[in-house]
């Protein structure tokens, strides 16, 4: 398998023997994974194989079991919640379900992470939350509550919260899950535009192979809790290994359709 | 191959570990929400968190309990009258009634109606905010949870739980006179004058004293169980009943010891005292 391109080899983020267990499920297996600045990683799997779990690992929402996690070269997988802070700032993280605050609105969704870590005035940040809600498309929202929002538009309701602090790292948690396919593809836009205008480093979790080729510079698949393939998206297009194959091209597993015969 | 009696023990303490293992968690939970309430305490914004919190356990809880508070008087005078009745001491029914109510009833009957009431909303609310995970963006956005939703809670529960055992306190003394002096006809005057012999401050503040430390346990409780809460409507549902069930023991049991300690004291204090 082909190494990553290491032209632009300043190391943002390093994983080095990773491992993850709850109870007897090893969720992730010794796993190392370096991310370069200014780039979009693109991470897919099959369901289950922890994912998410590695992505709650980036800003030490999970500890590992052993292991060690750096941010810009400092260990950070064994610093307290109140150290944390300081590093949680610089992320923003779009969950899988999109976690929105359901005692407040929209517009106090989005306004959260600003209130809590700065002081703007009322115009001042009443002006970013309607930036931010342009961005995904939902500006005019902001006095709903997210009961009274699609599953799509809470996404990206999410999303615009997750970049509400112009972090320098995000990451997305199968942002185009469930949102059709016009306005998936304003989300990969919208993730090329933060790389491109921002130089925001991306770590995209999904299923969606459109999305990963448009948006990747690099594609890791995990499996198992390792990593089974790792290169740029041309790779995956031509690769013969049938595991990325079968996952890339959306065939079932033979032994998954053996089953069905039963 | 363990068998027999040899499987069960291993169960037995599995079982066991695992009890203390939750119990050491909730010791850690207590004290981070103890220490994260303090250093809050001093900052608006805190403030601006409590309030909602106050209004919700405080002033929403308020009927129910000045409704069972008046309801545990009445029945009280009720089960008491006759007997006192026969042996011609019914004007001391004050005393019997009102320092039960104060001592005993009222701050336990408030500890447990918030219990059911707040701390089941409590546990629900913090248990949906874990499994959806929004306890989980708020720590990806840098803010401490404990601070941020359990310190409020808590620190509402403990302020209004002896406020509120005072209104039980207060409906409950009503419930008992008016059995007694308005509906069974005991003379009003020995009534009261009965009851002030027996009633002492200490009576009344040990009552208050106790509401304290149920108002702490059951906000502790009832968070603690929302925040470990398993995954899916089904962890939410378990949660909301363990943490009432837990609270309701916690009660009881503290109860018990702070009623023995206060006991001391008081026979310390003003040596022994009849209420009759
Ligand atoms: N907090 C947790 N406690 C126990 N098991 C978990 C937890 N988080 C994830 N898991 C388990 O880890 C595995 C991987 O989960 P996840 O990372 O969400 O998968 P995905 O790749 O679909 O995102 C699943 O089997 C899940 O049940
Ligand atoms: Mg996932």
């Amino acid at each position: 398998m082909p190494a990553t391109d290491a032209a632009n080899d300043d190391v943002l983020i390093e994983l080095r023997g990773v491992s993850k267990r709850f109870g007897t499920l090893t969720v992730l297996d010794g796993l190392d994974l370096t991310l370069q600045r200014g780039q979009t990683t693109v991470v897919i799997g099959e369901s289950g194989t922890g994912k998410s779990v590695l992505l709650k690992h980036l800003v030490v929402l999970l500890r590992p079991d052993s292991g060690e996690v750096y941010f810009h070269g400092r260990r950070v997988d064994h610093l307290s919640e109140d150290q944390l802070v300081e590093v949680r700032k610089r992320f923003g993280f779009l969950f899988q379900m999109g976690a929105l605050f359901d005692s407040m609105t929209v517009g106090e969704n989005v306004a959260f992470p600003i209130v809590q870590h700065a002081r703007p005035d009322d115009r001042q940040l009443e002006e970013t939350v309607a930036q931010k809600l342009r961005m995904v498309g939902l500006d005019g929202l902001q006095s709903r509550s997210p009961g009274q929002i699609s599953g799509g538009q809470r996404k990206r309701v999410a999303l615009a919260r997750a970049i509400a602090l112009n972090p320098e790292v995000v990451l997305y948690d199968e942002p185009t899950t469930g949102l059709d396919p016009v306005r998936a593809d304003v989300i990969n836009e919208l993730i090329l535009k933060l790389k491109r205008e921002l130089r925001v480093t991306g770590i995209v979790v999904t299923h969606d192979m459109t999305s990963a080729y448009k948006v990747a510079d690099r594609i890791v698949m995990l499996d198992k809790g390792r990593i089974i393939a790792d290169g740029p998206p041309e790779w995956y297009k031509t690769s013969n290994d049938p595991r990325v194959r079968r996952f890339v091209d959306g065939h079932a597993n033979p032994e998954d359709l053996a089953a069905l015969d039963d | 191959m363990a068998s027999g009696p040899a499987a069960n023990l291993s169960v037995l303490f599995a079982g066991t570990r695992r009890n203390i293992d939750k119990f050491g968690e909730f010791c850690i939970f207590s004290w981070e929400s103890c220490i994260g309430s303090l250093r809050e305490i001093a900052h608006p914004r805190f403030w601006r968190l409590l309030m909602p919190q106050m209004f919700e356990v405080g002033y929403r809880s308020l009927p129910v309990i000045l409704i069972t508070g008046a309801f545990v008087g009445m029945v009280l005078a009720v089960q008491a009258i006759e007997q006192f009745r026969a042996v011609g001491l019914e004007e001391r029914m004050g005393a019997v009634v009102n320092i039960s109510v104060v001592r005993e009833l009222g701050p336990v009957l408030a500890g447990i109606m918030l219990a059911g009431r707040v701390g089941g909303a409590l546990t629900a609310e913090l248990g949906t905010m874990k499994v959806t995970e929004q306890i989980d963006a708020l720590r990806s956005m840098g803010v401490d949870p404990i601070r941020y939703l359990v310190a409020p809670r808590v620190v509402a529960c403990f302020l209004l739980t002896p406020i509120l055992t005072l209104y039980a306190n207060l409906t409950g003394s009503i419930g008992g006179w008016f059995i007694s002096v308005v509906q069974r006809g005991v003379d009003s005057g020995p009534y009261w004058e009965f009851t002030q012999l027996a009633v002492d401050n200490f009576d009344l503040l040990s009552g208050v004293l106790k509401a304290f430390f149920f108002g702490a346990a059951l906000g502790l409780i009832s968070c603690f169980k929302g925040f470990y809460c398993r995954p899916g409507a089904e962890g939410v549902g378990r949660a909301c009943t363990e943490a009432f069930v837990t609270s309701f023991m916690a009660i009881l049991a503290l109860d018990y010891f702070l009623a023995e300690a206060l006991q001391t004291i008081s026979i310390r204090i003003y040596g022994f005292r009849t209420f009759l």
